[in-house]
C-alpha cells in the first residue's frame, strides 16, 4: 500500500529531491530539452507529420505479425538470423548461445534499453563474458555500477566533478572534471575495448520491413564501431520498434531525433542488415525479436497506443514528476511517463502499482509526444486495474481500505441530504484543529500526507449551498435522489 | 448577450471549503444581467473517484451530475478540471451504455468553465472589475492542456482596472496536486509546490490567481506553511472586483 507508507517509490523520490545537484541537473535538462521540443513541434512546417505517423504507427501495430514475417525474410535474405523470443529468457539464452558459439570473450554494448529490460548484461558477465557500453553516458553508469536513469541521458544524474572522481579512479587517469579531457579519456579506453571484442550488442531504433534492415541513431560514432568491428553483430529489439516501408521509417527518425536531442538529424544513422557481403570484419548478424509481454499490450486496446511509443524520452523532458525525482526512483527499466506505463504492463501492474499512481495526470506528456501518445489516460487506466483487480493483467485489487474509501465516498455523492450531514458533521469535527489557526497545520490519518508539509483550509463555516439557500429562501430543500431540481426557478427568485 | 439563465455547477471544494468563489460568480453574473440558477442536489462530478481507477462510483457521480443538471440551458463551473472530467471523462465512462453516453454528451456540450464561457460563449473581456494590485497567474493543466484555456483569463485579467499581471515562469508546469496524489506522494508533490511558489515569488506579485480551486487550495496550504505572505485568489474574486476572498 503506497499511503504514506515509506515505499520505495517515496523514499527514492525523497532522496533524489534532497540532492541539489540532482536537482540542477534536472532542471537544466528540462528547460533545455522539454522546452526545446515543444518549440520544435510547434514550429512543425507540416503540422500533420506527428498525426501522419502515429497514423502509420497504429497502422503497423495493428498488421504486426505480417510486417514482423517481412522484416525477418528480408533480414534473412540478406544473409542475416533472425530469432523470435518470447520472453526475457528466451532473448538472454540466445544471446548466450551466440557468444558462446563464437567463443566471444567481450561483448561490446550500443546503448539500448530492451538490453535494460531483458536483463542480459549479468548473464554474460556470469558466463564469464566481459560488457563494456560503449556509449559515454552508458559507460559512466557503467564504470559507476548504477542503472540509467533516462532514456536518452542515462548519466544524467552525474556532474563531471563527480564523473572525473569515478574515471580517476576506474581508469587510472589524474582526476579532471574537463569534459574534453573526460571524453577523450573514455574514447582512449573504448576504442581499445571496441577492436578487441568479439560480438557487438545493440538495440534497434527502427527496423525496416521493405528493406530488412534496423537502424540506430547516434552522436558518438561508438554504434558504428561497434556493429563492423566485431565479427558477430546481434541486434535487440522489441517487437514493436518496426516500421513497414522506408517512407515511414524517414517520417518517423524524423520525428526521433527532435524528440529526443532536438536534432534535425542525428550525427550518425547506421542502417544494418546482415553480415559484411564485401569482405567486411562482421561475418554474423543476429535479430532478436523480443515479445515478453507485448503481444499481451497489443491484444488489449487500451493500452496498444502505448507501442506506439518511438522511445525518444521527449516525455522525462518535460515531467514534472520526472524532474523533481530523477530516473532511479521508479525502480524499473523504463522510467519516466513512458516508464509509468510500460513498466507496470510488461512487468506487473501490482509491483509497479507506485508507477501507475505516482503521477499528477498533468498532461505535459502528451503534448510533448511525437506521437501524441495519451500516456495520462493510460494511467488512468492502469489505476482502474488496480482498483478492482483484473483477470485479464493477472492483477489484485492494490488497496482494499482505498476501495471501500470511494465506496462510503459514493453512498454520500449520490445522496444529497447524506452529503450535507456528513459536511456538517465534518465542520463539527474539524472543531478541534481550527481553534488556534485560520488553516489547520496537523490531520490525522491519510490526511496527514497533507498536512506534513502544508496547511489545509477548514470547511467553511457556511457552505454555498446554504448561503443560496439564505439568499432564495422560498425554494425547498434538495430535490431527491433521482429528480432534477432547480433551487431558484425563475429569473424573478435568482436575482432578487 | 445571451439572456440564457446560467447554472451553476459548484465545484465541491468551493462549496464546502471557498464559498465565497461561487459568491463572486454571482456577483459577476449580477453585474452583467445574467440570472442565475443552482440546481439543487448537486454534489461532486466524480473526478476523484475516476482519477484514482475508481469507476464504478465514478459511473455513480457522474449518474447523478447527469440527472441534476440535463435539464439546464447552460452550466457554468469555477474549476476547469471538473469541466474537463464532465466533457472528456463522461464519455469515457460511458463508453459501453449508448442511451447514458448520449446524455452524458450533451450535458458536456452546455458544460463551461467560468472564463471560457464569459469570453468565448458571451464574447466579452471586459466585465467592469476593478482590482488595485499586481499579480501572477497559474495555469491549471486540465484547464489550460485539457480544454485548451489559456488567453480566456488572460484576456479577462487584461481589462480589469488597475490590475498588473506579471507572468511566471513555467506557469503552465502543474503545482503537484494531482487529487490522491498529494496524499498519498507528499514529498513529490512538496517539491513541484516549492517549484511553483519559487516562480511565483520571483515575480514579486502581491497575489497568484487561478481558475481551479484545488491548484490553488495546495499552493495557499504551501505559502501558508512557509510563511509567505502571497495571497491566494480565484479569478473569479478578481472579476467580482469587490475585493473579497483575502487569504484566509
Amino acid at each position: 500500500m503506497s499511503r504514506n507508507t515509506a515505499s520505495d517509490y517515496n523514499r527514492e523520490a525523497a532522496k533524489a529531491i534532497a540532492s541539489p545537484l540532482l536537482q540542477a541537473s534536472l532542471q537544466s535538462l528540462q528547460q533545455r530539452f522539454g522546452k526545446g521540443a515543444m518549440a520544435i513541434w510547434a514550429g512543425l512546417a507540416d503540422p500533420e507529420k506527428r498525426k501522419r505517423v502515429k497514423a502509420s504507427r497504429m497502422r503497423t501495430l495493428a498488421h504486426l505479425d505480417i510486417i514482423l514475417t517481412v522484416l525477418a525474410d528480408k533480414v534473412r535474405e540478406r544473409g542475416g538470423r533472425v530469432y523470435f523470443a518470447e520472453t526475457a529468457q528466451d532473448a538472454v539464452d540466445y544471446t548466450l548461445a551466440v557468444a558462446k558459439k563464437n567463443e566471444v570473450k567481450r561483448v561490446v554494448k550500443g546503448k539500448s534499453m530492451t538490453s535494460i529490460e531483458i536483463n542480459v548484461d549479468p548473464a554474460l558477465a556470469e558466463a564469464g563474458i566481459e560488457v563494456v557500453e560503449t556509449d559515454l553516458g552508458e559507460y559512466i553508469v557503467q564504470l559507476a555500477g548504477e542503472p540509467p536513469s533516462h532514456i536518452i541521458a542515462p548519466c544524467i544524474h552525474k556532474n563531471r566533478k563527480q564523473i572525473g572522481t569515478l574515471f580517476a579512479e576506474k581508469l587510472g587517469i589524474e582526476f579532471s572534471e574537463d569534459p574534453p579531457t573526460l571524453t577523450r579519456a573514455a574514447r582512449r579506453a573504448l576504442r581499445e575495448k571496441m577492436l578487441n571484442a568479439e560480438m557487438g550488442l545493440t538495440g534497434c531504433n527502427l527496423a525496416c520491413a521493405e528493406t530488412g534492415q534496423i537502424s540506430l541513431v547516434s552522436n558518438e560514432g561508438n554504434i558504428r564501431m561497434t556493429t563492423t568491428m566485431p565479427q558477430v553483430h546481434l541486434a535487440i529489439m522489441g517487437m514493436e520498434r518496426v516500421v513497414a516501408t522506408m517512407d515511414e521509417h524517414r517520417e518517423t527518425l524524423e520525428l526521433l531525433t527532435r524528440g529526443a536531442a532536438l536534432q534535425n538529424i542525428s550525427t550518425y544513422v547506421s542502417f544494418l542488415g546482415g553480415p559484411d557481403q564485401d569482405g567486411g570484419r562482421v561475418r554474423e548478424f543476429h535479430l532478436v525479436i523480443v515479445d515478453n509481454g507485448r503481444s499481451k499490450i497489443l491484444a488489449d486496446p487500451e493500452f496498444r497506443e502505448v507501442l506506439a511509443c518511438i522511445r525518444c524520452g521527449a516525455c522525462l523532458n518535460i515531467c514534472p514528476v520526472y524532474g523533481k525525482i530523477g530516473g532511479h526512483a521508479y525502480g524499473a527499466a523504463y522510467c519516466g511517463p513512458i516508464g509509468a506505463v510500460v513498466s507496470p504492463l510488461l512487468d506487473g501492474i501490482n509491483k509497479h502499482a507506485d508507477l501507475c499512481k505516482g503521477e499528477t495526470l498533468c498532461g505535459a506528456c502528451r503534448d510533448i509526444c511525437p506521437v501524441e501518445n495519451d500516456l495520462p489516460r493510460m494511467l488512468a487506466a492502469l489505476r482502474h486495474k488496480l482498483a478492482y483487480g483484473s483477470d485479464q493483467w493477472q492483477t489484485r485489487q492494490h488497496d482494499p481500505a482505498e476501495a471501500y474509501a470511494f465506496h462510503l465516498w459514493q453512498q454520500l455523492v449520490t445522496r444529497p441530504a447524506l452529503y450535507r450531514t456528513g459536511l456538517r458533521l465534518g465542520r463539527l469535527l474539524q472543531w478541534p484543529f481550527t481553534r488556534k489557526k485560520k488553516l489547520i497545520a496537523k490531520m490525522l490519518g491519510i490526511a496527514s500526507g497533507w498536512t506534513t508539509s502544508r496547511d489545509l483550509p477548514p470547511l467553511a463555516r457556511r457552505s454555498f449551498t446554504e448561503i443560496w439557500r439564505e439568499k432564495h429562501p422560498k425554494t425547498k430543500g434538495p430535490a431527491q435522489d433521482g429528480k432534477t431540481g432547480q433551487e431558484s426557478g425563475t429569473e424573478k427568485e435568482s436575482r432578487p | 448577450m445571451s439572456e440564457k439563465p446560467v447554472s451553476l455547477f459548484i465545484q465541491c471544494l468551493v462549496d464546502s471549503m471557498f464559498p465565497e468563489v461561487g459568491e463572486a460568480m454571482l456577483a459577476i453574473f449580477d453585474r452583467l444581467g445574467i440570472p442565475c440558477l443552482y440546481p439543487a442536489g448537486q454534489t461532486c462530478c466524480g473526478q476523484p473517484a475516476f482519477n484514482s481507477g475508481y469507476r464504478r462510483e465514478a459511473t455513480a457521480a457522474a449518474s447523478h451530475f447527469i440527472t441534476i443538471f440535463e435539464g439546464a440551458e447552460v452550466i457554468v463551473c469555477p474549476s476547469g478540471s471538473c469541466v474537463h472530467m464532465v466533457r472528456h471523462a463522461y464519455p469515457l465512462l460511458f463508453a459501453d451504455q449508448p442511451e447514458m453516453a448520449d446524455r452524458a454528451k450533451a450535458v458536456g456540450e452546455k458544460t463551461f468553465e467560468l472564463t471560457q464561457y464569459l469570453v468565448d460563449e458571451l464574447g466579452l473581456d471586459d466585465v467592469g472589475a476593478h482590482y488595485p494590485g499586481t499579480i501572477t497567474y497559474h495555469d491549471s493543466c486540465h484547464l489550460s492542456r485539457g480544454l485548451g484555456i489559456f488567453t480566456q483569463p488572460r484576456r479577462l485579467l487584461d481589462k480589469v482596472d488597475g490590475l498588473n499581471l506579471i507572468e511566471m515562469a513555467d506557469s503552465d508546469t502543474c503545482c503537484g496536486f494531482g487529487g490522491t496524489f498529494s496524499v498519498n506522494y507528499p514529498e513529490i508533490s512538496t517539491a513541484m509546490v516549492d517549484a511553483k511558489i519559487d516562480n511565483i515569488l520571483a515575480t514579486g506579485a502581491e497575489a497568484v490567481v487561478g481558475c481551479d480551486i484545488s491548484c490553488l487550495m495546495n499552493i495557499l496550504g504551501r505559502l501558508s506553511r512557509r510563511g509567505e505572505p502571497v495571497k491566494v485568489l480565484h479569478i473569479a474574486q478578481i472579476l467580482a472586483g469587490a475585493g473579497q476572498g483575502e487569504q484566509r
